[in-house]
C-alpha cells in the first residue's frame, strides 16, 4: 500500500527554533535512521519526502460558484505546522507504524492512497 | 432442542473464530467472509435436523463457508470488479492455504491475527470491541447491539464500516513485532474490558438481559486468554471479569437492583470465584508487570476480598481501603475513589467516609449523591440525606437503580 505521512506538529517536540545545534543534528539523524531503516525492509520504499515551508509562504486555492480565488496561510488550522511529508509504500500499517516510531515525536497524519486497479 | 441443533450450536460456539480465521487466511476477503459463514450455518440449520448432524460439524461447516466465497468470486469475476484484499503477514503468505485438519497451533495463530486485527488501536474502541465479539466468537449482531444499547442497524452498520476500514487503512492480518505486542496485547484486554463493562453500564431501561451478554465478553477474554496462556494482562483481566460476572443473579431482586451488602452470596457463581482465585495467584502476577495489568489485579483482589467474605460483616474493608490506595496511586479515577470513601465508611464509620467523599466529583451521573445520601442517613442527618437523595434521584438514568433511590429516601421517613 501507499500511504501519504503527513508531519503535522511538534506534539510534544518544543519548536524546531528553540532545539540547540546538538537537538537539531540528533533530529536529523533520527531521519537518517528512518530513511535507512525503510531501505532495508523488504516491501518498503520512500517514493517522497520533503521538509514544507512555514505557513506564511502558503497559499490556499479556493473555488466557489466557478470563481477561483487565492488566499494567504494555510487550508486549515491544522495544516498550519504541516511542517513535511513521506510518500512511502509500506506491506501494511503495523509496517509503516513501526518504522514511523524511528522519527521524532511528530503528530501524523497517515493516509492511504487509493489504489486506482 | 434437537441433537442436530445442539451440534451446530456447539461448533458455532467453539469454532467461529477458526472458521473466520481459515477463511480469510485462504481468500483474504472480510467483506465477504462472514456473510459465507452466516449462510453456512444457516444452510446446516436447515438441512442437519432432515440428514443429521455430519461426522466433522467444523469441516462441513468450512467446505459449505469456503463454497459460498468461491461462488461470489465467480460472479465477481464476470462483473469484473476487483476488490481491495486484506494485508497479511509475510509467513503466512509463503505458507499458503491452511485447513481445519492443520496442526492446532498454526490455526491457533491464525485465531490470535484474528484477534489483532479485530482490536487494532486505529479503530475505534467500541467498533472494536463489536468487531471482536463478532468475528471471534460470532455472537450475532443483535445482541452486541443490544449489549452497546444501540439499534441492530446502527452496529450492523459500525461493524461493516470497521471492516471496510481494516482493508482501507492497511490494518494487517498479523502478528506484530515483538516490541510492540505487548502493547498491542493491552489494547486486546482493554477492547474486551470495555464490551464487559458495557453489559454492566447503567441503560435507559430494564437491562436485565444485558448482564447475561457481559458473559460474552468474559468468553472472549478466556479465548485469548487460550492462546497466550502466560499473558500477565489476560490473567489479570479474566480474574478481573469473572468476580465481577459472578454477582450477576444476586445483583437483581424481582426487577430491583441490590447492593453488594444486601446480596444472597448463596446465588454468586462460587465455581467462577475459585477460578478467578487460582488466576490471582498465578506466578506471572508476582513479576513486575504493565500498569494496566497491575490496575486490573488490583482491582480484582478488591473484588476477591468481598467473594471471600462469607457475610458482608465478614469483609476486611481496612484490607479493601488499602487496595484501594494502591489503586488510585496507579491509575488515580473519580470512580475508585467514591468506591474508597464507601469502604472507609465501612472501616470507619459514616463520619470518615463523608470525610473522604469530599472533593469526588463525577458530573454526569448520580453515585456520588447517592453514596453522600446513604452515609448521611446512616450518620443521622435525614434533612441532608433527603436533599442528597433529590439530587441523585434527579440525575439517575437507570430504572432499577431509580426504584432502590425512591426506597431509601422513602425509608427516612
Amino acid at each position: 500500500m501507499k500511504y501519504l505521512v503527513l508531519l503535522i506538529g511538534d506534539g510534544e517536540l518544543k519548536p524546531w527554533s528553540e532545539h540547540t545545534a546538538d537537538e537539531q543534528s540528533e533530529v536529523m539523524r533520527r531521519f537518517e535512521a528512518f530513511d535507512a531503516a525503510c531501505r532495508e525492509r523488504e516491501g518498503v520504499e520512500v517514493l517522497a519526502g520533503e521538509a514544507l515551508a512555514g505557513p506564511t509562504h502558503v497559499t490556499t486555492v479556493r473555488t466557489r460558484g466557478g470563481e477561483t480565488r487565492l488566499t494567504e496561510g494555510p487550508y486549515a488550522e491544522v495544516i498550519e505546522q504541516l511542517g513535511g511529508f513521506y510518500l512511502v509504500e509500506a506491506p501494511d500499517l503495523d509496517v509503516l507504524l513501526e518504522l514511523l516510531r524511528i522519527l521524532p515525536a511528530y503528530d501524523m497524519q497517515l493516509s492511504p492512497a487509493v489504489d486506482p486497479y | 432442542m434437537t441433537a442436530a441443533d445442539d451440534a451446530l450450536e456447539q461448533v458455532v460456539r467453539e469454532e467461529w473464530g477458526r472458521l473466520v480465521a481459515l477463511l480469510l487466511v485462504r481468500f483474504r476477503r472480510l467483506d465477504l467472509v462472514e456473510d459465507a459463514l452466516g449462510d453456512a450455518v444457516e444452510a446446516a440449520s436447515r438441512t442437519w435436523p432432515v440428514d443429521g448432524a455430519p461426522d466433522n460439524p467444523a469441516a462441513w461447516l468450512m467446505t459449505t463457508a469456503r463454497r459460498r466465497v468461491l461462488d461470489r468470486l465467480r460472479t465477481e469475476e464476470v462483473s469484473r470488479r476487483k476488490q481491495a484484499l486484506l494485508v497479511t503477514d509475510a509467513d503466512l503468505r509463503q505458507e499458503g492455504t491452511r485447513t481445519m485438519a492443520d496442526a492446532g497451533s498454526q490455526v491457533e495463530d491464525d485465531v490470535l491475527r484474528l484477534v489483532l486485527m479485530c482490536t487494532h488501536p486505529a479503530l475505534a474502541p467500541e467498533a472494536a470491541s463489536a468487531l471482536s465479539l463478532r468475528l471471534v466468537l460470532g455472537v450475532p449482531t443483535h445482541d452486541i447491539a443490544r449489549l452497546f444499547l444501540v439499534p441492530e442497524p446502527t452496529m450492523a452498520a459500525r461493524i461493516t464500516r470497521a471492516k471496510k476500514r481494516i482493508i482501507g487503512a492497511g490494518i494487517p492480518f498479523a502478528v506484530p513485532d515483538a516490541t510492540v505486542l505487548p502493547d498491542r496485547l493491552d489494547t486486546v484486554a482493554q477492547t474486551a474490558y470495555l464490551a464487559f463493562t458495557a453489559g454492566y453500564a447503567p441503560g435507559s431501561g430494564p437491562d436485565l438481559l444485558r448482564a447475561e451478554l457481559a458473559g460474552e465478553a468474559v468468553r472472549l477474554v478466556r479465548t485469548v486468554l487460550g492462546l497466550r496462556p502466560d499473558e500477565p494482562v489476560l490473567v489479570a483481566l479474566l480474574a478481573l471479569v469473572l468476580l465481577q460476572h459472578s454477582r450477576r443473579d444476586a445483583r437483581v431482586s424481582e426487577g430491583r437492583l441490590v447492593l453488594l451488602p444486601d446480596q444472597d452470596r448463596s446465588r454468586w457463581h462460587h465455581d467462577e470465584v475459585e477460578e478467578a482465585m487460582s488466576l490471582l495467584a498465578h506466578p506471572v502476577l508476582t513479576r513486575p508487570v504493565t500498569l494496566l495489568t497491575a490496575s486490573y489485579a488490583l482491582q480484582a483482589r478488591i473484588a476477591a476480598e468481598h467473594a471471600r467474605a462469607l457475610r458482608p460483616e465478614d469483609t476486611r474493608w481496612e484490607q479493601v481501603v488499602a487496595l484501594y490506595d494502591a489503586l488510585l496511586d496507579l491509575a488515580p479515577s473519580p470512580g475508585a475513589r467514591l468506591a474508597r470513601a464507601v469502604a472507609v465508611a465501612e472501616a470507619h464509620g459514616p463520619a470518615a467516609g463523608l470525610a473522604a467523599l469530599e472533593g469526588v466529583d463525577i458530573p454526569t451521573g448520580h453515585r456520588v449523591a447517592a453514596v453522600r445520601a446513604e452515609l448521611l442517613a446512616r450518620g443521622g442527618d435525614p434533612v441532608a440525606a433527603r436533599a442528597a437523595y433529590d439530587q441523585a434521584i434527579a440525575a439517575c438514568r437507570n430504572e432499577v437503580e431509580l426504584a432502590h433511590l425512591r426506597e431509601r429516601r422513602a425509608a427516612l421517613g
